[in-house]
Formats: C-alpha cells, sequence, structure tokens
C-alpha cells in the first residue's frame, strides 16, 4: 500500500491539472515538447484506471453505503462548514472513470494537429480532464460541484478559440445553458445541507451519502411537494447536460462548432454527467420522486430518441447529424434508468459507456473528412468509398455499432434497455422502438451519400487516414467490438452496484 | 462602561495614525516644490500601513466603547478598519500607476483619499446617531472632490455635482429620520434607541424613521432605488477612485447598514432571534424585495453597456444585491456572509479596475470593443481579467463563487427561497456580460496587433489580487473564521 494505491482517485483527477500547470510554464514556440507533455499527463490516469480495474471488488454495491465504496479517501477539508474531500469509486462510477481516462488521452492524441496557441489549448483541456474525472469520483457534494463546475471554464475557452465558424455563439450557449443549470443545483444542495443531519455527528453535512438514508431528513425535507421541486431542481440541471428535450438545443451548436477532439470529449463523457449525476445523486437520494416520475422521465426518453433520430435525418452537415445522434442515444439511457429494473438500469449504465465509444469513433471520423475536404455537407461528397478504403472501412463500422448492429456494443445497450423497461411501459418502448428505425435509416442513409454511387471528382484525391488517426480509433473500435460480443466484462463490473441502485430506488419509503 | 476622552485616546491609534499622515500631507504640500512627485503617496502608504498595522494589534475582545459612547472598539469594528485600510493601500498603488492622475497635484488627492478613509474608519465604529452622520459626510465630501479631480474633463465634473446632489439629498432625509428616532427615544446611543423601542410602541413612526436611515445607508451602498448616481460617478471619476467607490464606502456603507439595524433592531445584546422588534412592517420581506431589486436592476442594465467602467458600475450595484441577500435576515450568520464577501469583493473587484487602469494606459480607451484581442496583446492582463470577471460570475473555483455560496446559504437555511432562486438566475444573467468582455479579449482579432506593455511592478500587484481571488476558492476556513469572529458586535 503506498502513496499511489491510497490515493489512486487523486492521481487520476489531479495529474492532468499538474501537466496542464507544466504546460503553462513551458517556454513559448516548443509545441512537441507541449504536446508530449500534455500527452503524458493525459496518459498516466489510464494504468491507473487499469490499477484500479484490477483492484476494483465487483462484489460490493457501493451507492448508499460508505463503507462499501473503494478507493476511498476521505480528509476535512472545511471544517466550519463540514466540506470534505470524500472521493471514492462503486460500480456506478467505474466504466465512467475509465471512459474518462480512456477518451481524453486519445483526444490530446486527436488534438495534434492544432497549429494554434496549441499551448493554451492543451493546458485547457487538461484542467478539463480534471473537472471530468473529479465529478465522476467526488462522492461530497460540495467538492462534486465545484468539479462539475470547473468544467465550464476550460469548454468555455476550447469551444470559443479553436472552434468554427459560430464558435462564439456556440460557447456563450453552452456556458449559459450549463451554467443556468448548475445554479438550480446549487441551491438544491444548499436546501439538502440545512435539512439533514449527519448521523454521526449531528451536524449539517455535504456527503450525499448521509443524504440518501430518509432517516437523516428533517419534516420540512419529508415534505411530497418539497421533495419533487427539490428533485426537479436537480433535473433540470442534469437534463441539461444529457442533454434531455427540451433542454437540448445548446448541443448541436456546441457539438458543431467544437473542434473534433472537444466534440468526443463532450458527446463522449460530458454527456453522460448528466445521468450519471441522476444515478448518483437523484435516484438514491429522492427514491420516491424517482418512482412518480417514472412515467415522465421514459416519456422524455422515448422523445429524445424519436426527436433526435428524425432531427439527425433532416441533417445535412454531417457533424450536426452526428451531434443529433447522441440526442437519441442518450435517450436510451433515460429510458432505461426510468423503468427501474435491473436490465433497464445495466442497459443504461452499458449505454453511457458504449456511446462513449461509439460517438467518440464517429466525431473522430467527422474531424478526418472535414480536415481534408473542409466541409462537412453530407451531398457535397460521393462515392467516397473508392477513393479512402480504409477511413470507409472504419466509419462504416462506427456507423453499424451506432445504429445498434447486433454483435457491437450498442446493440447489447439498446436491447438490455428495452428489455428491462418493455414490461414496465409498453407503448412507450414500442413508438421508442420506431425510433430505431429512424436511428438506422438515418444512418445509412448518409452512408449510402457520402461514401456510395458516382465519385465527385472533386475529391478524387482525398487524402487516406494517417497512422495517428488510426491509432485513435483503433481502441474504441477494439472495445465496441469486444463489448459486442462479450459484454459480461462491463456488466459484472457494474452489475452489483446498479442492482443495489434499483434496489435503494425500489424499496425506500 | 464606556471610556472616557483621555482613556479612550491609547485605543484610536489607528485613527490618529490617519490623521497625522493627513497633516503631515498638508505640511508636504505647502513646503515641497514639486507637485507632481511621488512623495505624498509614498507618505499615504506609509500612513496607511501603520494604521493597519496598529488595527491589526489592537486587543477588540473585549469591545469597550470609547469617547463616552461615540464609537465602539470591537471585532466588527477592527474587522472594517483592516478591510478599507487594505483596500485603500491598494488603491494608492493603483493610483501611482494612473496615467490620469499623473501630471496633476498629488498631496490633495491622497489629502482627500485619507479623509475618506479616516471617514470610513469612524463610520464603522459610530454607536451614536451624531457620530454616525459626521463619520459618513466625511466619508462623502472628499468622496465628492475626488470623483471631480480631473477638473479638464467634463465627465469628471458631471460625476462630481451628480454625487453632491444625491448625496446631500440622501443625507438630508436619513438625518430627518435620525431626529425622528431621537424624538421617539431621547437618546442618541443606538444601543439606547434599541432598548426604548423594544418596547414595541409607535410601530409607525418608528417605520418612517428607519426607512429615511435606510435612504442614507442604500445611498451609500448604491441599493436600488438609490443608486442612480453610481453609473454616472463611476464612469466620470479617474478609474482609481472608481474602484476605491465601489469597495471601500460600500463596505463602510455596509458596516453602518448592519450595525445600526443589528444594534437596534435585532434587541441590543445581540441574544434572541432576527428582526425581534416587533413591528406591523415585514422587514424581511422589505429588505428581501430591496435586495432581489437591486441585484437584477444592476446586472440587466449591465448587460447593455458599451463601457467598461460603467459595466462595473452596474455590476457593483448588483453585488449590493447579493450581499443585501446577508442582511435581509438580520442573523449572524448573513452578516458573516457579508464580511466574507466583502473580503472575496475587495480582491475581485479591485483587480478589475486595476485591469481597466492598466489598459487604459496603453490605450486611452475604456470601451468594450478596445479590449478585442487583449489575450494575444497583453496576455498577462488578459488572463488577470478573466479570473476576476468570472470571480465575479462566481463560478468555482474562484472566491466569488464561495462569497455567493454563503450568501445564498443563509437565505436558504431561513426559508426566502424565492431570493435565493432570483440570485441564483442573475448569476446566470451575469455571466453573460462578465464573459461577454472575456470573449472580446480572447476569442477576437485586436485591430491593433502591438504588444501592450504591462511593467513588473503591475504585474506585480495583479498577481498579489488574483492569488487570493484563487485561493480563498480553494481553501477559505482562516477567513471565514475571521469573519465568524468579527460577526460580535459590542454588545452591552
Amino acid at each position: 500500500m503506498g502513496f499511489i494505491d491510497s490515493h489512486i482517485l487523486s492521481l487520476m483527477t489531479f495529474l492532468p491539472l499538474l501537466g496542464g500547470v507544466v504546460i503553462l510554464c513551458l517556454p513559448k514556440g516548443n509545441d512537441n515538447l507541449v504536446k508530449t507533455v500534455a500527452a503524458v499527463a493525459s496518459f498516466l490516469p489510464i494504468p491507473l484506471a487499469l490499477k484500479l480495474l484490477l483492484g476494483f471488488d465487483r462484489t460490493v454495491g457501493g451507492v448508499n453505503a460508505a463503507n462499501q465504496f473503494q478507493f476511498v479517501e476521505h480528509y476535512s477539508w472545511i471544517p466550519s462548514i463540514n466540506v470534505d474531500y470524500f472521493m471514492g469509486a462503486d460500480g456506478i462510477s467505474m466504466p465512467m472513470l475509465i471512459l474518462t481516462a480512456l477518451l481524453s488521452f486519445l483526444a490530446v492524441i486527436g488534438s495534434f494537429g492544432i497549429k494554434n496557441k496549441i499551448k493554451g489549448y492543451m493546458a485547457l483541456f487538461l484542467l478539463l480532464e480534471t473537472g471530468m474525472m473529479g465529478v465522476f469520483a467526488s462522492l461530497d457534494f460540495f467538492l462534486f460541484y465545484v468539479f462539475w463546475e470547473v468544467m465550464l471554464l476550460p469548454m468555455y475557452f476550447l469551444i470559443g478559440i479553436w472552434g468554427g465558424p459560430r464558435k462564439e455563439y456556440a460557447a456563450i450557449k453552452f456556458f449559459l445553458y450549463t451554467l443556468l443549470g448548475s445554479v438550480l443545483m446549487l441551491l438544491v444542495m444548499l436546501a439538502l445541507y440545512f435539512n439533514t443531519t449527519n448521523p454521526e455527528t449531528g451536524g449539517h453535512t455535504f456527503n450525499m451519502l448521509h443524504y440518501m438514508p430518509q432517516a437523516t431528513h428533517n419534516a420540512w425535507l419529508k415534505g411530497f411537494d418539497v421533495r419533487i421541486l427539490l428533485f426537479l431542481g436537480l433535473f433540470i440541471g442534469f437534463a441539461i447536460k444529457v442533454p434531455l428535450f427540451p433542454f437540448h438545443t445548446w448541443l448541436p451548436d456546441a457539438h458543431v462548432e467544437a473542434p473534433t477532439a472537444i466534440s468526443v470529449i463532450l458527446a463522449g463523457v460530458l454527456l453522460k454527467m448528466g445521468t450519471y449525476g441522476l444515478m448518483r445523486i437523484s435516484f438514491p437520494i429522492f427514491p420516491d420522486i424517482a418512482r412518480y416520475f417514472a412515467v415522465p422521465m421514459a416519456v422524455l426518453g422515448m422523445i429524445n430518441i424519436v426527436y433526435g433520430a428524425l432531427c439527425a435525418m433532416a441533417q445535412s452537415d454531417l457533424k450536426k447529424m452526428v451531434a443529433y445522434s447522441s440526442v437519441s442515444h442518450m435517450g436510451f439511457v433515460l429510458l432505461g434508468m426510468a423503468a427501474l429494473t435491473p436490465a433497464g438500469m445495466v442497459g443504461a449504465s452499458f449505454q453511457m459507456f458504449t456511446h462513449g465509444m461509439i460517438t467518440a469513433m464517429l466525431f473522430f471520423l467527422v474531424g478526418v473528412v472535414y480536415d481534408r475536404a473542409h466541409h462537412r455537407q453530407i451531398d457535397g461528397f460521393g462515392g467516397l468509398g473508392a477513393v479512402v478504403p480504409v477511413y470507409t472501412a472504419f466509419i462504416t463500422f462506427a456507423f453499424f455499432a451506432s445504429l445498434g448492429l447486433p454483435g457491437l456494443s450498442g446493440f447489447v445497450a439498446e436491447s438490455m434497455v428495452f428489455l428491462g423497461s418493455f414490461p414496465v411501459f409498453r407503448t412507450i418502448v414500442m413508438i421508442a422502438a420506431v425510433g430505431i428505425i429512424f436511428v438506422a435509416a438515418f444512418h445509412l442513409w448518409a452512408l449510402q451519400r457520402v461514401f456510395l454511387g458516382p465519385l465527385n471528382p472533386k475529391y478524387a484525391t482525398l487524402e487516406e487516414i494517417n497512422a495517428r488517426e488510426i491509432f485513435c480509433l483503433t481502441p474504441l473500435a477494439v472495445i465496441s467490438l469486444f463489448l459486442g460480443i462479450f459484454p459480461m466484462p462491463l456488466v459484472n463490473l457494474m452489475n452489483t452496484s446498479l442492482l443495489k441502485l434499483v434496489d435503494v430506488v425500489k424499496t425506500v419509503l | 462602561m464606556p471610556l472616557g476622552n483621555l482613556a479612550s485616546v491609547s485605543r484610536f491609534l489607528p485613527e490618529l495614525a490617519v490623521t497625522a499622515t493627513i497633516l503631515l500631507l498638508v505640511a508636504v504640500h505647502v513646503v515641497g516644490k514639486n507637485r507632481q512627485s511621488s512623495a505624498s503617496a509614498l507618505l499615504s502608504l506609509a500612513g496607511v500601513g501603520a494604521a493597519l498595522l496598529l488595527t491589526a494589534l489592537q486587543p477588540s475582545m473585549p469591545a469597550v466603547s470609547l469617547f463616552e459612547g461615540m464609537v465602539a472598539l470591537d471585532g466588527f469594528a477592527v474587522f472594517f478598519k483592516a478591510l478599507t485600510a487594505l483596500a485603500t493601500i491598494v488603491v494608492i498603488f493603483m493610483s501611482m500607476d494612473s496615467a490620469e492622475l499623473s501630471g496633476k497635484s498629488q498631496a490633495e488627492y491622497y489629502v482627500f483619499l485619507l479623509s475618506v478613509l479616516l471617514g470610513m474608519f469612524l463610520l464603522s465604529s459610530a454607536t451614536d446617531l451624531v457620530m454616525l452622520y459626521l463619520s459618513l459626510e466625511l466619508v462623502s465630501i472628499p468622496s465628492y472632490l475626488l470623483a471631480g479631480y480631473l477638473k479638464g474633463r467634463k465627465s469628471s465634473n458631471e460625476a462630481s455635482m451628480k454625487y453632491v446632489v444625491y448625496g446631500a439629498t440622501a443625507s438630508g432625509v436619513m438625518i430627518y429620520g435620525f431626529s425622528l428616532l431621537y424624538g421617539l427615544t431621547g437618546t442618541t446611543q443606538i444601543a439606547e434607541i434599541g432598548r426604548a423601542l423594544a418596547t414595541g410602541k409607535a410601530a409607525l413612526p418608528l417605520f418612517l424613521a428607519a426607512v429615511m436611515v435606510a435612504v442614507g445607508f442604500g445611498y451609500k451602498i448604491a441599493a436600488v432605488p438609490f443608486h442612480m448616481w453610481s453609473p454616472d460617478v463611476y464612469e466620470g471619476a479617474p478609474t482609481p477612485v472608481t474602484a476605491f467607490l465601489s469597495v471601500g464606502p460600500k463596505a463602510a456603507g455596509f458596516a453602518v447598514l448592519v450595525r445600526f439595524f443589528y444594534t437596534v433592531f435585532a434587541s441590543p445584546d445581540g441574544a434572541g432571534g432576527p428582526w425581534t422588534l416587533s413591528s406591523p412592517v415585514d422587514w424581511t420581506l422589505l429588505f428581501a424585495v430591496l435586495s432581489a431589486a437591486t441585484m437584477t436592476v444592476g446586472n440587466l442594465v449591465a448587460v447593455n453597456q458599451k463601457n467598461v467602467k460603467r459595466l462595473l458600475a452596474y455590476s457593483s450595484i448588483a453585488h449590493a444585491g447579493y450581499m443585501l441577500m446577508g442582511f435581509v435576515l438580520l442573523t449572524p450568520a448573513g452578516i458573516q456572509a457579508i464580511l466574507f464577501y466583502l473580503v472575496v469583493y475587495l480582491f475581485m473587484n479591485l483587480g478589475a479596475f486595476y485591469v481597466v487602469i492598466l489598459v487604459a494606459n496603453g490605450t486611452r480607451s475604456e470601451d468594450i470593443s478596445d479590449y478585442a484581442g487583449l489575450g494575444s496583446r497583453a496576455p498577462f492582463a488578459a488572463v488577470s481579467l478573466a479570473i476576476f470577471l468570472f470571480a465575479l460570475t462566481g463560478i468555482p473555483p474562484f472566491s466569488g463563487f464561495i462569497g455567493k455560496v454563503y450568501l445564498f446559504a443563509e437565505v436558504i437555511n431561513r426559508g426566502v427561497y424565492w431570493l435565493a432562486v432570483v440570485a441564483a438566475l442573475n448569476s446566470v444573467v451575469s455571466l453573460y456580460y462578465y464573459a461577454r468582455i472575456v470573449k472580446v479579449m480572447f476569442l477576437e482579432e485586436p485591430a491593433e496587433k502591438a504588444e501592450l506593455a504591462v511593467p513588473a511592478f503591475p504585474r506585480a500587484l495583479l498577481c498579489l489580487l488574483a492569488v487570493p481571488t484563487l485561493l480563498l476558492g480553494v481553501y477559505w476556513e482562516p477567513v471565514i473564521r475571521v469573519a465568524a469572529n468579527s460577526v460580535r458586535l459590542l454588545a452591552f
């Protein structure tokens, strides 16, 4: 038990930040050194994540039991108001931590093509990684909130400085939407703080695990109307991040204008924070309200699935299509969670992980063609399959994974979601299942327009995908394929915790 | 028991140090040949530094009443003396760097500045209506002169004129309120007034008197609807003066507001709940509406501003609204939140103004559009300004966020949820205009590419303002403890 073992989550969180500080101190003009430091700083969490994976005990649940969390670090931070530095992992956060570590590293490698102010870019990116890791590792609400907000600043600059033509609009829209969601969360956090007592000390607490047993709530917090309002406050904050219809309008702008690697992170990791927040915070603290709102949440999930797919089909911009496909896919997560069945919950969590892989591939691949052709109009290409066969193979694979082809991970997730939610919401699931057809339709239609048919002579000499890009895509493709055939390792990783979560939500109160 | 006049002198050293410095400055001004030299600035620095040191060394426990009950020496007063002295020191440094002020006669400027400081010292410790009024005027009158210090500039003259007219009206109303209070209770000691009114008689006259007094204080902290003067004054006054007015007198205004209402209305011995005075008026609601109006007006009007100083003026109105949230309930926790917020506000607001001065020195402009490309022209100043602006917005990991958490917390704790929601939405609005400056600095291309040099000394001072802004966002335990200890007012 060395320092690394006892502080593994902190190291995963703060090593990137350290790298960012180092980058700021480097002399100007040495871009290669900046890239090296950034790559190292973002790579280090991966071996740590593997260590986490190997050392993780899959038989204990976590969720609301402090003694069942693993890799725990618990220190007092601001004793006068009982803010703690409290980190730990369970089956809900493990896949997200691994996902963040992997995607962040790949995104750094994918950003090596950036020419303009790369020093600032990498420093901000590493700060962003710290924020993301921190969100998934925190068990203290205050700490969680700080990390949640810390991500906003780098994201604003990364979209605003290195983004596309409408970057300024997209950046501020993202910032305002997310801040609106988080101030609501802040108010709920303070309301929870003042209306619960720490069973150990009798004082107020920010420890989110202490909010979960109903015994810690005072009479005000036990009121049904109050609980509904507080749940909604949190829900809107998380829904904006997911994003759920009707809070999704920031997403197409932000995803389309952001540079490729940032779109990868946005879709691959940031969106999951919304649903992660629901699983980690909203559901266990307000199980009664989660049950109460199960149907509306399922309806929202259904709307996301169908509406996202229809929007995606209407897009002429390839990146915008991929962005809307995320809206559609995140709907599955909500639908699965709302069912409150083991299969639904596991499917939702599985979808969070696998969508991270697949959407990251898609955004990387869109970035590849944009770097070469400098536009993304679906109708502006044609017959690329003959010119860039390797690229076409990759994108076909990614599209098939995204539309849920059996044998790839997206299928596993979606079928589990349907399996888990069908017994609970028959009509809703049937409508949502229609969405699958639209999802398949827009993928195949785009594939046909861009890669099949007569070759557009303008792109007869389009450059093939290069080694660095293949390096970014391969791990994602391999994991998608592996989990599609053999999903049990991921399911086992989170099963105990998710079953416990379902149990908590179903039985408490 | 209040100490007599002679016995009080030894407890009055910070004020005496400032007074002696003012007199010395006048002497130097008469004797000295070179009126533009920085001698007076250095002398003022030494004087205020000495006052700050003496304040820190002053034993504030147990609290005593000085000069037959005129002023109090308690943790609260010491806190505000230290805060305003610190703000004055920073402003003196800013003034030395300001191109607007160079070439002007220096000694008078610092005489006025230090007079305001003396006034703030007294204002934050006054426990008698007469003393309170005198010290308020001691803050106000030199402020009028400072606002109009650039004689040649029309807007500076306008600022001074408006300031005088508004100030005179507000203090007239306030002193009328004082006279009513005296008529009701027969004493000018605010603790005595509190005891006399605790019987609950004369509700209507008391309400009138309290509202009139609140007008005077509201004017000092620029709370809506007594804020009209502040955008014009802030825009027209020399920038260091603007920075000073937005922090120093505002802090002192909060000090006197809290001391007066806490002593009179929340039972003079500090025991009992908030707003214990029985009265048909819902004071909490009244001040909550005032607070909500102040932050909303400030933020909404700031959105459309094109001049940085004017924008910061409206933003500082909004911040007064946030701080009023801590006052609404008149509880120790709320007052502690105000004190903490004032500390973080000092660093972030002075820092923002300091960058405005540095930029204006190079570009001769305060228009937001002239900040275009500052991120590449003067990266250090631009990053600092971004830190200050995001801190003002209240985003972690900066100190402004922690300040807001404490202000929100007390309001939520006592169940005034609507005010917390209004304040939260206001934070989102404020992001829009703060981020607009950041956008112009980092996301837009400059019209002129030449580098904007920021000398080493201003860089160091910027660091000294930016580091606490960051540090207090990550670890603030010591400061909140100091604030908690300073809430205990003189009680006897």
